[in-house]
């Protein structure tokens, strides 16, 4: 069992809401209301050490709902161990509170994951697109966005 | 994409620098803010690159992402592969033979020798310096011709399979190969001569471009720029995948405060650690299979299609349907020459991927481009966007 279950079930009861093994990674499912406490503990307890947020993706599990999933990859160079976090959103509205204040790399990914996925990231220093030009429209990595243009 | 204009409080200059500039390496546009020539502000513009393959990829069996990922990182195309295959190799639950994770790991080394080569000549050349380019380039162009022996592309070999690679080692290889990391050291000596002690090189490098150790965590820095800041990891070490426990090698550090001296220094040296390692894969390299024996992964031999009809249709299947790893999601990530390369998939279970993201290490580095600049002289800029070995192709995706 990941070492990281036991700690966020005893500090966090209310916000694991899941926890899945696969392939010898692990994932955590928690309530993305409680995501940047849970970076943050997880990243200052030294028992932890998650001081390396990896990356963060936006997958789009069209037309399952919650539909929208973000997912927080971290990795702790004392233990040499990942972690994998993540929070479903609603379609209708994704909106999570922006980590960047936690880790200053999730600035790039968040806007990225804005970007390409429509996710909004509240309190975010600046969440513009960072890819595509200013005036597009549509959230391309969205399944119902097509593949090919008109 | 633009960045919106800062509102200007006293007389500072905006300056474009790029999209089209040989020292943005590749298409990447720098809008900064000068105050005569200190830098204040410097916004990084990406996405002229942008290919959507991430987006691509959904449309694609596993099989047919894989020249996508070729184009990722183009100066170190085969890396991508690798991290791509052990992703899916991962959701698929299998082990590759030992005789393929050599092969994959002597072309990965190779290839990491090749993209810190281009690194250094462009890095160089960026500065001031003209000659490593063509010393390094005399290399490079044997790596190329090594590649291109194995899968005849140069840049974009797309050599790597799931579960193993495309074909075996054609006759004359290995000792090529052999005699190209024999004599890469003495070769290596002439970059080292060049710039190591270069009274300029180290003015326009020493104590340019700091960043301490948690400033690189906190700023995801992975891979050689974060070594450069005494980060003792490597993934080769510390996660190994693909048969890395067995050779021996060091892990260089920086031994200064991380500038883009010391994250030069760490390059060079990595250059001959992995030259150590295809050589030691070279010689210990084991007989055998070069890809999973099982007919639902691997394509089946091509005199077999032609003779037997269980063959055929199985071809035929591996090529419309291709593999079709379980429900689930996995991340795997290598040691790219630039640093953590990750891919994070999510299967439905079908034959094509429902999404692949992709950690690309140089997005990630870009992101500290106004932290390194804020206060340093526009000149520095390009010593910053050098050291950061980013490849645009890689950023933009």
């Amino acid at each position: 069992m990941h070492r990281a279950i036991e700690f966020l079930q005893e500090r966090f009861p209310e916000d694991v809401q899941e926890v899945v093994e696969f392939r010898g990674d692990t994932t955590i499912v928690v309530n993305p209301k409680a995501i940047r406490a849970i970076l943050t503990a997880l990243r200052d307890a030294p028992e932890m050490g998650y001081k390396y947020l990896s990356m963060i993706a936006a997958v789009d599990y069209h037309p399952a709902e919650p539909r929208f999933g973000v997912v927080y990859n971290l990795y702790s160079h004392r233990y040499r161990d990942r972690l994998t976090l993540k929070c479903l959103l609603p379609g209708a509205a994704p909106v999570i509170d922006s980590v960047v204040s936690v880790f200053s790399t999730a600035d790039f990914h968040e806007r990225e994951a804005y970007d390409l996925m429509g996710i909004v990231f509240k309190g975010h220093p600046n969440l513009k697109r960072i890819l595509l030009p200013e005036d597009f429209v549509g959230f391309p990595l969205r399944k119902e966005f097509p593949q090919r243009g008109q | 994409m633009t960045p919106v204009l800062p509102e200007r409080q006293y007389d500072t200059m905006l300056l474009n620098v790029g999209p089209s500039h040989p020292s943005t390496h590749g298409v990447l546009r720098v809008l900064v803010e000068l105050d005569g020539e200190v830098i204040v502000r410097a916004m990084p513009d990406l996405g002229y690159l942008h290919r959507g393959i991430e987006k691509l990829c959904e449309n694609r069996t596993y099989h047919q992402c894989i020249p996508l990922m070729n184009r990722l990182d183009y100066l170190a195309g085969e890396v991508n592969n690798f991290g791509f295959c052990l992703a899916v190799e991962k959701l698929l639950g299998i082990e590759v033979p030992k005789r393929a994770q050599y092969i994959r790991v002597i072309i990965a080394e190779l290839t990491r020798i090749a993209s810190h080569i281009f690194w250094l000549g462009t890095h160089a050349h960026d500065l001031g310096a003209m000659t490593p380019l063509f010393y390094g380039f005399r290399e490079r162009e044997k790596i190329m011709d090594l590649c291109e022996m194995v899968s005849g592309g140069r840049m974009f070999p797309a050599y790597f399979r799931i579960g193993g690679v495309a074909a075996d080692l054609p006759e004359g290889f290995v000792p090529e190969a052999l005699a190209f990391v024999k004599d890469f050291p003495t070769k290596w000596k002439d970059y080292d001569t060049l710039l190591t002690e270069n009274p300029i090189w180290k003015k326009r490098t020493v104590g340019v471009g700091v960043m301490t150790r948690e400033e690189c965590l906190d700023y995801g820095w992975s891979g050689p720029m974060a070594r450069g800041s005494g980060v003792d990891w490597d993934l080769r070490r510390d996660n190994p995948y693909s048969s890395y426990e067995d050779f021996d090698f060091n892990i260089p550090l920086g031994t200064r405060e991380g500038d883009v001296y010391s994250r030069y220094l760490v390059r060079m040296q990595e250059m001959l650690e992995s030259a150590k390692i295809v050589r030691q894969a070279l010689e210990k390299l084991p007989k055998g299979d070069i890809k999973v024996d099982d007919p639902r992964i691997s394509l089946p031999p091509k005199e077999k299609v032609y003779t037997d009809i269980a063959a055929l249709i199985n071809h035929f299947k591996l090529i419309q349907e291709g593999v079709t790893p379980p429900k689930g999601e996995v991340y795997q990530a290598i040691e790219a020459p630039k640093g953590e390369m990750g891919f994070y998939i999510v299967s439905d279970g079908s034959g094509r991927p429902w999404r692949v993201k992709i950690r690309r290490p140089s997005f990630v580095v870009l992101n500290a481009t106004d932290k390194l600049a804020r206060g340093r002289l526009l000149a520095d800029l390009i010593a910053l966007i050098g050291t950061m070995d980013i490849v645009l192709a890689d950023v933009d995706c």
